[in-house]
């Protein structure tokens, strides 16, 4: 599904991504783990189109169509879907008049017909419903006074309602207590592992990977990958750290 | 309080942006006086967004302890000018939110004079203006604090956003203070869009134009945050950006 081959990507002239290959196949969950500063977040916002990151050299297909190509809206619409560690507050839009034009917007380019307003209302009701998240919070607006935890779980209700291929989640168990954690895992269980859609989830901790069990684990250093595994990879990078397994 | 009646000219520094030969046609402008006694609150919403040269002039006196908010929709006419007098009590509370709209040639003003007269008195003025093609939007404020008006808390808050280079945003907010312990902030800033905020948008499959009038809309949102007709001051700006964009 998602096949990334030799990807080299620079921030403000500075080289982040050394030649990163990575193939993630539908119906799959990777799990990319590092020490800061390995270019795990800019794996993510590179494959989204962040202006500032700067692709120098290498491929990335989704589905066989070349990323690159496209802008950022035109990448979401074809099925990438991007979960931010720090989600953006939008004061004055509200998640519903937000989610509704996005999915809509999508809809659109793919040439769907476009949901009507009840027909929204009830998708975003279920999804959120998921998310243990009361539908009152989507009338406000996006991320306003939400807390850290609130912020992560409502870009889960997004990407539910978006329905992605794959997803790239950056840090999504950052800045969560337990029962966050554990409402987040089932959610991205729940929308994602379905054998026709993907994830790539970014992280830290092993502690993400109880709920969401990956099928493969790499470990991100230096701007590449330098070891990949199963799930007992995760737990020998918790026992002894990244640089012994790195090594 | 109320604007001489002879015409201006450019050399008044109040008039320095003003499109003066619309002025002219709507000479002398008159005052709408408003007084809000002790303990009472007031508050008032005006929409400038007609086809026709608009020009208000709106002295306020707050009394001790008295409160008001102020929403201005500033847009839509071919000239806009509002210009607020506010002279506030001891203790008293003034709050301005306004949103100046405009695209085409045309012009939009707000000019504001605050004055503390007296200790513990707090005003804050938000106005956000959004700019198109070859219109002119400006704000001149100036936060007077008077000799002895102690504790008093005076904010500006000013931003503009040019969607095009042919735009232009004046901004002047200003302080005059004769009082010890007082704390006056004003912060003034001509921009873009967040290009974090756009990326997100973007990232959830908005295109360019839409991902824009969004964070637009949220720009604008913080002047009328927390007034009473919210909805329908929100309604009315969405409308006018609609039309710049």
């Amino acid at each position: 599904m998602l096949e990334i081959q030799n990807l080299q990507a620079t921030v403000a002239d500075k080289p982040i991504l050394k030649g990163l290959s990575l193939t993630i196949n539908a119906g799959e969950i990777h799990a990319i783990m590092g020490p800061n500063g390995a270019g795990k977040s800019t794996l993510g916002y590179t494959l989204g189109g962040r202006p500032g990151y700067e692709v120098t050299g290498g491929t990335a297909t989704l589905d066989g169509t070349d990323l690159f190509e496209l802008e950022p809206y035109e990448r979401a619409a074809a099925g990438l879907f991007l979960g931010f560690q720090y989600p953006v507050e939008i004061p004055g839009v509200s998640f519903v008049q937000f989610l509704r034009e996005s999915a809509n917007a999508q809809r659109k380019a793919r040439g769907e017909a476009p949901l009507s307003g009840g027909e929204f209302l009830k998708l975003a009701k279920e999804k959120a419903g998921l998310l243990r998240m009361d539908m009152d919070m989507l009338k406000r607006p996006v991320n306003v006074g939400f807390s850290g935890g609130e912020k992560k779980r409502a870009e889960m209700v997004q990407m539910g309602i978006l329905d992605p291929k794959i997803a790239i989640l950056d840090e999504t168990d950052s800045g969560l207590d337990i029962d966050a954690l554990r409402i987040c895992g089932e959610g991205i269980n729940a929308i994602m592992r379905k054998p026709d859609k993907a994830v790539l989830l970014i992280t830290h901790y092993q502690r993400l990977l109880d709920y969401v069990k990956p099928d493969f684990v790499h470990v991100l250093a230096g701007g590449r990958i330098v070891r990949s595994g199963g799930p007992e990879l995760a737990l020998e990078l918790e026992e002894n750290g990244y640089e012994a397994v790195a090594a | 309080m109320s604007e001489a009646l002879a015409l201006p000219t450019r050399k008044d520094e109040a008039y320095r942006y003003a499109d003066l030969a619309a002025l002219e046609t709507l000479w002398p402008l008159p005052v709408q006086d408003i007084r809000v006694g002790a303990g009472e609150q007031g508050a008032l919403a005006m929409v400038l967004d007609g086809a026709n040269d608009a020009a208000h002039d709106i002295a306020i006196t707050l009394e001790d302890g008295a409160e008001y908010d102020l929403r201005l929709l500033n847009a839509g006419s071919a000239y806009g000018r509002i210009v607020v007098r506010v002279t506030l009590g001891k203790g008293a509370k003034f709050h301005l939110g306004a949103a100046q709209i405009a695209g085409g040639d045309q012009t939009v003003e707000i000019v504001t004079e605050v004055t503390h007269a007296e200790p513990d008195a707090v005003s804050s003025q938000v106005v956000r203006s959004v700019l198109g093609c070859h219109a002119t939007g400006t704000y001149l404020g100036k936060v007077a604090v008077a000799r002895g008006a102690i504790g008093t808390d005076g904010e500006q808050s000013i931003r503009a956003m040019l969607l095009d280079r042919t735009a232009t945003a004046n901004a002047r907010p200003e302080l005059e203070i004769y009082a010890d312990d007082v704390k006056c902030a004003h912060g003034c800033a001509v921009g873009e869009l967040d290009p974090q905020g756009l990326f997100y948008l973007a990232q959830r499959g908005l295109p360019p134009a839409v991902a824009k009038k969004l964070m637009l809309q949220a720009f604008i949102a913080e002047a009328f945050v927390g007034a009473a007709d919210e909805e329908a001051l929100t309604e009315a700006a969405l409308k006018a950006l609609e039309a710049v964009l």
